[in-house]
């Protein structure tokens, strides 16, 4: 990608050399020539190390640097240098590598000063602020936006030239105008730091700014001020952003876990009390999926979650009709006795994975694609959170057009608003009721898919979502699905937004009261269905 | 007035149920102190505080059937209110401590002295009156059930939306107590009890007179609850189980009947709790969790609800069989209670006392003649295709719900 290899060294070397205040030591030497050096030496020796090292441009040089700075490099009275971190295993600092038979007592700390440590910091900005690696490269111009050190400016001068990525050339402007401040410039120029920093609109940001309130000019000062106001109000925004996505994301959870039970609930009047290990299951049928990937295809991994839903979506919806058929079926009239029931197999469901799969959280893997977090518009978004907000709209748009466009939706609607009348007219509601009974679990199961990638995946998963997604269905109201996405955005935005002030267990149980004093107000929820079918 | 209620309520079964308790509430405590260790008739220490303890359960499943068996309220939260009576006695209790304590403080328990509270919450105060804390722990559980059932039943919030918002009280309860600045020693709660009354709470004496204390509650609740289920009000309050829309229609306050049970029951079941904590030595948030509250559901089920005999004997068996089995076959357990649930609601809707009910009398009516059952059929309705045994489906009209729900 790129390729001015010798150029850039030569380059790193002087400025390397300037920084240091040194002008020895131009030769490129190579990290296992250099390491030995640092054995049995002073501060001045480790200076000129550091300096050699940061002209090798290897990556071992980075990782012996960073050990160096963090007091994780050690040497042995017979001159071996090794790697460290805490009470981690010892690596061979020239080559990386676990070292044998080095006894952790033998080792002697490397001790530096706070001056070295500067040119460490300095010299590692060096060797990764030209990588090849544009990860490499952004860490480093984030270290130095940190930093602020007036002597980076014409460092970050020289990677500016060469820079093509433009989210790597945003940081490193930053970087640079963060230096700037510190430096006697024009008011032009100083104004203009100051608007590239305010731009960046984070919290890093605005202390760099307060930190340069202290020795800044009359003129400068209202330019800094003027910038603080700037970020202060970027950041509640997104504040409230953040707050609003986090909602979004607990109430997609919600949703997921709750509208299965709503289904049931609207078209049976049954509340299923095992709905949750439904979600549990399904959660764990992702754990066997990707088991038998593991064995059989690593490749595969990847695609284990697109084998995981239709599978989890079968197994839940298989089990859901068998229990319809084997106990609901014969409690009809009575949800209370059903009530029981369910919850009485619910134990049953948690002690069987139990005994299967053990007591133990199960490891379920993130896929690449839903590792790691990106920004949007300074909020950061972890790409688990944004696929499952997806996937419960997708979710809750195919189970819409299920229940609006086919045949069996218009039955299960039928069965919701007059179960009598519609057996009446010729449907089998027997059969609707195993259906439906079949579609709210597997939904579960779907739940269960997207959960495993975010909870852990024990016995005891759905137990923490079944109380919540009563909450979502009483509050949203039966027979409606819109009622259950209302209810549950709604908690879960309203949960986020209560959590900063009240904590997260005061944000629950104010919940709890509001929800109870709500159903007060409209028995039914929300989204009630009118007519006297639903009439005591 | 009262005495003819009583005198009411005092049938053949009652009678002996009543003697019985009583004589347990004697015979224990005697066997336990008179007899030589060692003796066959000797009730062992161990055993006396087990059997406080499954008493107390007995008259929690006792006040849940009260609104369950009679009113038709199925309260997912009764757990609450016991807790509630429990964290009442637990209180007191701390505050019997005094400089026993490990920080050795003459008011604060351990745990405030831990952290750093400079004195006692107004809440803690004139706990250590043994009379101002035996009336909370009425005071409390009855004055949450007023309110909650106040606005629930008022607004007519009924079937499974009425057991969820009691499931979700006493899950914010849960949440609530397991804050350490709620003062109740959150995750840990109340333990590490000394005295009671002025008695160390671990003696063997104390122990016989708590148990003996708790059979005699138990027999004095289920002579109340006796009572109130043979007067007036005990048929209103079957009449809104069985067609709450039509007692409404004919003119009576379904809401107040239904209050008045709610409450009622709550003040029996914080009564049980303030029994069971000095007997178990300690009280923690975990006693609020919904799972608690829903067993003991159905130790009102197995035993037979309906019936004021039924909770308490499911509480004892379904106890007995916990202690047993999480022992014996801890892995076990929870598929015999989950078993149990549903083989119970499919198989055994009227409990175990309902099964007797009906092979008595079918014992009785084979007797009789062969040929005046024959008349004797299921009732009509939607309830005809129940899988229920057919011993069971000649006792006491089953509890109907509204085909319209």
């Amino acid at each position: 990608m790129r390729t001015a290899h010798p150029f850039r060294l030569f380059l790193v070397t002087i400025l390397v050399a300037i920084l240091a205040g040194l002008s020895s030591g131009a030769r490129a030497q190579t990290v296992s020539e250099i390491v030995p050096t640092m054995a049995d030496t002073n501060l001045r020796g480790l200076a000129a190390a550091v300096e050699a090292l940061a002209a090798t441009g290897e990556p071992q040089a980075v990782a012996v640097l960073e050990a160096l700075g963090a007091g994780n490099l050690y040497e042995t009275a017979d001159g071996g240098i090794y790697i460290r971190a805490g009470s981690g295993p010892i690596r061979d600092a020239a080559t990386g590598e676990t070292a044998e038979g080095v006894a952790p007592g033998d080792l002697k700390l490397i001790r530096i000063n706070n001056s070295l440590r500067r040119d460490i910091r300095a010299a590692i900005g060096n060797l990764t602020l030209l990588s090849d690696d544009a990860n490499v490269r952004l860490r480093a111009a984030r270290e130095m936006f940190g930093t602020a050190d007036p002597a980076n400016i014409e460092l970050l001068d020289e990677a500016l030239a060469e820079e093509t990525n433009p989210s790597v050339r945003t940081v490193m402007e930053q970087a640079r105008a963060a230096a700037i401040l510190k430096t006697d410039v024009s008011e032009e120029e100083f104004a203009a730091a100051v608007a590239v920093i305010a731009a960046r609109g984070d919290r890093q940001a605005l202390g760099i700014l307060n930190s340069n309130l202290a020795n800044a000019s009359e003129i400068e000062r209202v330019n800094i001020e003027a910038g603080i106001a700037r970020i202060n109000q970027a950041l509640a925004l997104q504040g409230i952003g953040q707050n609003v996505w986090y909602g979004i994301s607990l109430g997609s959870v919600l949703l997921l876990a709750a509208i299965g039970l709503a289904i049931t609930f609207g078209v049976m009047g049954v509340i299923n009390m095992a709905h949750g290990e439904m979600v549990m299951i399904g959660a764990y049928v992702t754990f066997v999926v990707q088991e038998i990937i593991r064995t059989t295809n690593p490749g595969l991994f990847d695609y284990s979650l697109a084998i995981a839903v239709p599978a989890a979506f079968l197994i839940t919806g298989l089990i859901g009709v068998g229990i319809e058929r084997g106990i609901i079926r014969w409690l009809y009239g009575r949800p209370l006795e059903t009530l029981l029931a369910t919850w009485g197999l619910s134990l049953v469901i948690q002690q069987g994975v139990r005994t299967i799969f053990g007591a133990t959280n199960r490891d379920v893997g993130n896929p690449s694609y839903m590792s790691g977090a990106f920004e949007f518009f300074g909020i950061a978004l972890t790409w688990n959170r944004f696929w499952i907000v997806i996937f419960a709209l997708v979710v809750f748009a195919l189970l819409l057009l299920v229940l609006n466009k086919t045949p069996l939706g218009l039955q299960m609607r039928a069965v919701t608003q007059n179960r009598r009348m519609a057996s009446a007219m010729g449907i089998r509601t027997p059969w609707i009721d195993a259906m439906t009974f079949g579609l709210g679990s597997g939904v579960a199961g779907l739940a269960g898919v997207a959960l495993s990638q975010i909870d852990n995946v024990s016995p005891n998963l759905g137990q923490g979502y079944i109380i919540d997604s009563f909450m979502v269905v009483v509050f949203g109201g039966v027979g409606n699905l819109w009622g259950t996405l209302v209810g549950a955005m709604t908690l879960g935005i309203a949960n986020k937004f209560l959590e900063p002030y009240a904590g997260a267990v005061l944000a629950k149980i104010v919940i709890l009261v509001l929800i109870i004093l709500f159903i007060q107000r409209r028995p039914r929820g929300l989204f009630a269905l009118k007519g006297r079918a639903v009439e005591q | 007035m009262i005495t003819a209620a009583i005198l009411r309520a005092l049938d053949k079964k009652a009678i002996w149920v009543i003697s019985i308790l009583l004589l347990a509430a004697i015979l224990v405590p005697l066997s336990n102190l008179m007899l030589p260790v060692g003796h066959p008739l000797r009730v062992p220490n161990y055993l006396v505080p087990l059997m406080g303890k499954y008493l107390s359960y007995a008259m929690l499943a006792l006040a849940l059937d009260l609104i369950w068996g009679y009113c038709g309220i199925l309260s997912l939260g009764h757990g609450a209110f016991f807790a509630l009576g429990g964290y009442a006695m637990g209180v007191y209790l701390m505050r019997q401590i005094g400089t026993r304590g490990v920080y050795a403080h003459p008011e604060l328990p351990d745990f405030m002295v831990f952290l750093g509270w400079p004195e006692l919450p107004w809440y803690w105060l004139g706990m250590d009156q043994f009379w101002f804390a035996a009336i909370m722990v009425m005071l409390v559980p009855g004055i949450l059930a007023f309110v909650f059932g106040w606005f629930a039943f008022r607004s007519r919030v009924t079937g499974v939306y009425l057991s969820i918002i009691t499931q979700a009280m006493t899950f914010a309860l849960m949440l609530a107590f397991f804050r350490n600045d709620m003062g109740f020693g959150g995750n840990n709660g109340l333990t590490d009890f000394r005295d009671i009354l002025g008695t160390p709470i671990a003696a063997p004496t104390t122990r016989a007179i708590l148990f003996a204390a708790t059979a005699i509650a138990l027999a004095l609740s289920f002579l109340v609850c006796s009572m109130i289920v043979k007067s007036k009000l005990g048929k209103v309050m079957v009449a809104v189980r069985d067609a709450e829309s039509r007692t409404r229609f004919i003119g009576y306050r379904v809401e107040n009947v239904k209050l008045l049970a709610f409450t009622v029951s709550a003040v029996i079941a914080g009564i049980a709790g303030a029994l069971y904590v000095p007997q178990v030595g300690i009280i923690n948030p975990g006693e609020f969790a919904p799972a608690n509250s829903i067993e003991v559901v159905i130790w009102a089920a197995v035993g037979g609800r309906g019936t004021l005999i039924g909770p308490i004997i499911g509480a004892i068996i379904v106890n007995v069989g916990k202690s047993y089995f999480t022992a014996a076959l801890p892995d076990f357990w929870l598929f015999a209670l989950g078993g149990l649930f549903i083989f119970v609601t499919l198989f055994l809707p009227k409990g175990v006392v309902g099964l007797f009910t009906s092979v008595w009398n079918a014992i009785q009516a084979r007797r009789a003649s062969s040929s005046a059952q024959k008349g004797v059929g299921p009732a009509p309705g939607p309830e005809t295709d129940f899988p229920i045994t057919t011993e069971s489906d000649a006792g006491n009209a089953q509890p109907k719900t509204n085909p319209a729900e």
